[in-house]
């Protein structure tokens, strides 16, 4: 029986020439990554358990980018932890506020990730490099620690559902909606344990930067991780990026799926997550009337170039509404300079707008924008789940960049055809 | 041989609201720790005691990666999770951690707040002692029961190391 996209990669960083799904295996990993919340606990471990050195300075990232800049004492704390340890071990991918980003858009700009890698992160949207034909996976801090030191991980070789894109999308229609209709359709469980390989000639339609939102949210649907197969795209993508070679991985013609779902992209509408659980969601003609307090428009999910763009295409020369905030970050400092340079930031100012440096902060409920008893929002985040962004009676309905500018424009979730005509 | 009160949730329990990321800050385990299930049951830290157990319905823990979510629980006192099913990064957070959890869907649904429950590790056996009902677990793996047994994945590394 032939192998999945994701078995192959595994079975290549396992040294062996097969593996199944059940299998338990130990791989060598090309990148372990920590945050300033997982990277502190993760240090501890790998000092506690007397660990000295790392196995390569030149695979290990650590970014400052949750509670940074530091959003308090304590925060600042864990920054210094990371600072430091990546002083003591000589870390080369230590991003320093200034040079930072979201770690999962920052990554893939790097060059840190390519085709054919097995990377682990003690962060559950590490699967976004799937997005590039990578194996790549979100684990805790322990396997961080461990990880840090030997440059090994087990696995248990997952199964796959095999997502079959066809067509394209329609006006106003991005990765965010097709992945949010997935999750609606499989349900948040609907992968659990298991890879989410995406394939068909849709995907030839989809941008880098749709790929990689795609890709973010496959932890949403329980998936293990989400892989695209490298195209020209990819290639060109990496070759702009980085320096090292990427290996593409096919699935085998006989390979066994769970599961086959078949997306027709032209039929995606915009669709938007309701209260508490990414899988809640509806097309924007089924909302009805929701009055909106916030709306944040970036993470590591849509805080790309092209979703600022789509941002600055429903924002540009109209008003936010007078009772909604409206927050923007964009995820690296090169998006924000690209998004500067493009004359972006000044018509989301112009409009009204609050523009944040990369930070993770109200995404997860963090800083800059926590959300008070009773309030709604509208967000590009990947996660609506209770108190997620603040109060545990505040609200928070996951939707595109298109949307959420157009419902910050309107003050309720919108679709940006009314904004635009 | 784990035995004690069951704490009831439903399906989908999330990393948020077993640990919100508002405490993520927090370094010193047991300020942390009072903050366990705070979002869903502002009571469990007042009522929690050293054996007991919690039982769930589906994909227990989804969200994110942190590892305070399984530590916080062992922390609280709670020796075993049972759960219809759980997400993938808190099941292997909790084994390398050396917290116990069992996926059994027959227990997750009979069994309900405040049963008093034993289980038995080694044999997957958990045994409702309140309504005197058994169920059976699929075992552990033996490379995860020796994870469980050295208290951790960090442990278990140390131990290998040492007996090389
Ligand atoms: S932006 Fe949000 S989801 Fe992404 S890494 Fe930061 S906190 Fe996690």
């Amino acid at each position: 029986m032939g192998m999945t996209m994701t078995q192959k990669v595994l079975a290549a960083h396992a040294g062996l020439d097969k593996v199944h799904s059940g299998q338990m295996i130990m791989a060598k990993l090309d990148l372990v990554l920590g945050n300033d919340i997982t990277a502190p606990i993760a240090i501890e471990e790998f000092e506690k358990a007397g660990m000295v050195t790392v196995f390569d300075k030149s695979k290990i990232a650590l970014v400052p980018d949750h509670f940074a800049p530091n959003k308090d004492i304590k925060s600042a704390e864990n920054c210094k932890l990371l600072r430091e340890f990546s002083r003591e071990m000589d870390i080369e991918n230590y991003f320093e506020i200034g040079q930072m980003g979201i770690e999962h858009a920052l990554i893939p700009e790097k060059g840190l990730a390519v085709p054919g890698d097995v990377i682990i992160g003690a962060d559950s949207h590490t699967c976004t490099y799937g997005a590039l034909g990578a194996f790549s996976t979100g684990v805790g801090s322990t396997d961080m620690a461990v990880a840090m030191a030997t440059g090994e991980a087990w696995f248990k070789v997952p199964e796959a559902v095999k997502i079959v894109l066809r067509g394209k999308m329609g006006k106003w229609v991005s990765g965010k909606d097709v992945i949010l209709h997935i999750i609606g359709m499989i349900g948040v469980d609907g992968a659990l344990y298991q890879s989410m390989e995406y394939c068909g000639e849709g995907v030839a339609n989809l941008s880098m930067d749709d790929r990689f939102t795609i890709a973010n949210m496959a932890i949403e649907a329980g998936a293990k991780n989400g892989i695209f197969e490298a195209d020209d795209r990819t290639l060109k993508y990496v070759s702009e990026h980085s320096k090292r070679v990427p290996v593409v991985f096919k699935a085998d013609k006989d390979a066994k799926y769970s599961r086959v779902i078949e997306i027709d992209l032209a039929a995606v509408k915009p669709t938007v997550a309701f209260p508490h659980l990414p899988e809640n969601t509806r097309s924007i003609d089924e909302i009805g009337d929701i009055r909106i307090d916030q709306v944040v428009i970036g993470s590591c999910t849509n805080g790309r170039l092209e979703d600022l763009r789509m941002a600055a295409k429903v924002l540009k020369g109209n008003k936010v509404d007078q009772d909604v905030r409206a927050i923007i970050f964009p995820a690296t400092q090169r998006i924000y300079l690209q998004a500067m340079r493009e004359g972006l930031l000044e018509i989301f100012i112009e409009a009204g707008a609050a523009v944040s440096t990369p930070t993770c902060g109200p995404c997860l409920g963090g800083h800059m924008g926590i959300l008070a008893k009773g309030e709604k929002a509208v967000s590009t985040t990947n996660r609506n789940f209770v108190g997620r962004m603040g109060h545990t009676e505040s609200e928070i309905y996951l939707a595109s960049p298109a949307v959420a500018a157009a419902s910050a424009i309107t003050g309720k979730i919108s679709s940006p055809e009314e904004v635009i005509k | 041989m784990i035995n004690g009160r069951v704490f009831k949730y439903g399906d989908n329990v999330d990393t948020d609201v077993i640990i919100p990321a508002r405490y993520l800050n927090i370094t010193d385990r047991a300020e942390l720790t009072s903050h366990c299930m705070e979002d869903i049951d502002s009571e469990f830290i007042m009522k929690v005691k050293s054996g007991d157990l919690i039982a769930a319905g589906k994909n227990f823990g989804c969200g994110s990666s942190r590892e305070h979510a399984p530590m916080v629980i062992k922390l609280s006192g709670i020796k075993c999770i049972i759960a219809e099913t759980f997400a993938r990064i808190f099941y292997r957070n909790a084994i390398n951690i050396g917290l116990p959890i069992l996926e059994c869907p027959e227990a997750a649904k009979d069994i309900e707040d405040g049963d008093r429950i034993e289980v038995d590790l080694n044999s997957g056996l958990i045994t409702n002692i309140t309504k005197g009902h058994i169920y059976r677990a699929e075992s552990f793996p033996e490379f995860m029961q020796n994870i469980i047994k050295a208290e951790g994945l960090i442990n278990y590394i140390k131990v290998k190391a040492g007996s090389l």
